[in-house]
């Protein structure tokens, strides 16, 4: 398992070393409170946001930019990206609109990102 | 053709300067491509926004937000127009299918943005082979017509669309080989190497160049040195990496032709015009903000400084601007370049200073003085190159400071 972290809640970066003894995972290297969370979430739940395009049939373009409603666990991404090349949106769409529900078994949806009018 | 605000560019710094200057005066905005949101449209990756709306959006949602203000709004938006010259008298020639236009404005607000620097500025060796593309033009190619530029990719650089698009390669199935960075540091925010290499196992090899490009139709590889503290490469430290691309993610130059053009005066630090706190060049009435002003790292910056520009853009048509006395700003200890860079109005509540550092620097005391005077103080935890630093303060400290302030960023926060 990774243990050593840069971190990014602030500009700083500080480089975390963790460790894992049992249920117990101690930190060092970070310099506030919010490094040892960060980490925390990293080492046992890491979740990240979803960009990517689906096609798009008639549209102005013949992709529609896409992100997850929410973040995903960071190891569906690909799964996630997977699933998504095999949809086609269908024209008019509005920003916002749900494109696919619980994506990769996620639980998360994926939303349109700009409106796409017909060509 | 007669308009009160011309608007040259549609994208985020566009936008938000018309959306503005639209509550002071009629304003035409003109963008060369066939639809608005500039570079925005194909940076499908969140992290827009989280400044001006406090939640992390897409540059498309970004876009969006502006685009839908523009369509409730009475500018006129003529697409597909590019403007091929501007005069002293801002009189505007423009040109777009219909034909050649020419448009005498009262106040003009340049927000062309910025273009890649290519590999004909950083003159890297060898052949001229297809497969070799700036980071930007990759990010057209996959995020909006489609098409994966290559399969096995080398990255030359490591400045923050590069980092976007090493990941982007990675989720679209690509092998990125590596992300080679001529200096010892990176080029990105921090949150962009953690998220898009580290989060994908691609490496970042500080220190390195290109030496030498293969392949006569198609990239077959290139050469990669490791450099040396004056930056050139050591010769016994180049090793051969087959590839079928070459991505270059060297930097961002402000697009000024049009600025250079009509005489304005500009900045060699920043690759854009002098400007003042309102966003006004050196030429009365012509306005610059956004990339064209200097390469700026976040989008909401880009929107709040181009609101001012907007405004006083909007101000100045309507004849109604009025200047207090010149202060120049002088970029001091550490500050390689500060927007604005003079001052001439100082009827805002508030300033706002833009800042690039030299060297990185932790625990570091922020100083505004008028020589010997301290005006104002900010602390900062670090200081590093590629983060833009940003100061506000109020506008009434600035007045009576006889014409000169100067920034100082010092290290070691001692008091």
């Amino acid at each position: 398992m990774r243990n050593e972290f840069t971190c990014i809640e602030c500009p700083l970066g500080c480089a975390i070393t963790a460790e894992k003894k049992g249920d117990e995972i101690t930190v060092t290297g970070n310099r506030c409170a919010r490094g040892k969370k960060y980490v925390i979430q990293e080492m046992t739940d890491p979740r990240r946001t979803l960009t990517t395009t689906v096609f798009v049939e008639n549209g102005i373009h013949s992709l529609l930019p896409v992100r997850s409603d929410g973040k995903i666990p960071r190891d569906a991404m690909g799964r996630c990206v997977r699933e998504l090349s095999k949809i086609k949106a269908k024209t008019p769409v509005k920003c916002g609109d749900v494109i696919a529900a619980n994506t990769g078994g996620t639980g998360v949806a994926i939303i349109a990102s700009r409106d796409m009018v017909k060509k | 053709m007669k308009a009160e605000v011309v608007v040259i560019g549609g994208g985020p710094a566009g936008l938000a300067a018309a959306l503005k200057a639209s509550e002071h005066a009629d304003v035409m905005l003109l963008e060369r491509e066939d639809e608005l949101g500039g570079i925005l449209p194909q940076c499908i990756h969140d992290g827009f926004g989280n400044f001006i709306f406090n939640e992390m959006m897409t540059g498309p949602e970004y876009a969006q937000h502006f685009i839908d203000g523009v369509k409730k709004s009475d500018i006129d938006v003529r697409l597909e127009t590019a403007v091929l010259e501007i005069g002293m008298d801002r009189k505007i020639v423009a040109t777009n299918p219909a034909g050649i236009m020419e448009i005498e404005a009262r106040a003009i607000v340049l927000a062309m943005g910025c273009r890649e620097r290519t590999r004909n500025q950083i003159l890297i060796p060898g052949t001229r082979p297809a497969g070799i593309y700036t980071a930007g033009t990759a990010q057209r190619l996959i995020n909006i017509e489609g098409v994966m530029p290559g399969r096995k990719i080398v990255m030359l650089g490591s400045g923050d669309v590069g980092l976007i698009m090493a990941r982007r390669f990675a989720l679209e199935g690509a092998e990125v080989e590596g992300v080679y960075e001529l200096l010892p540091k990176p080029g990105g925010l921090t949150r962009n190497i953690v998220q898009c290499l580290d989060d994908y196992d691609i490496p970042l090899h500080l220190s390195h160049t290109i030496t030498d490009i293969k392949g006569k139709e198609r990239v077959e590889g290139v050469t990669i040195a490791r450099v040396d503290e004056s930056m050139s490469p050591i010769k016994e430290t180049e090793r051969f990496i087959p590839c079928d691309c070459l991505i270059l993610a060297v930097g961002l130059i402000p697009e000024n032709e049009l600025s250079k053009q009509v005489g304005i005066a500009i900045d060699k630090r920043t690759g854009g015009p002098f400007v003042d706190e309102h966003m006004e060049t050196s030429v009365p009435g012509i306005f610059a903000c956004g990339n064209v002003a200097h390469v700026h790292d976040l989008v909401d910056d880009v929107t709040l400084a181009s609101e001012i520009a907007g405004t006083y853009a909007g101000k100045y048509a309507a004849g109604k601007i009025e200047e207090a006395g010149r202060v120049n700003i002088t970029a001091g200890k550490n500050v390689r370049y500060v927007v604005p860079q003079f001052l001439r109005g100082l009827d805002m509540d508030s300033i706002t200073f833009y800042f690039r550092v030299k060297e990185e620097s932790e625990d570091v005391n922020i100083v505004i003085s008028d020589g010997d005077r301290i005006i104002f103080e900010k602390r900062e935890m670090v200081v590093k190159p590629p983060e833009m630093v940003k100061v506000v303060m109020p506008s009434s400290l600035l007045a009576n400071t006889g014409g000169e302030v100067r920034i100082d960023v010092e290290g070691k926060y001692e008091k």
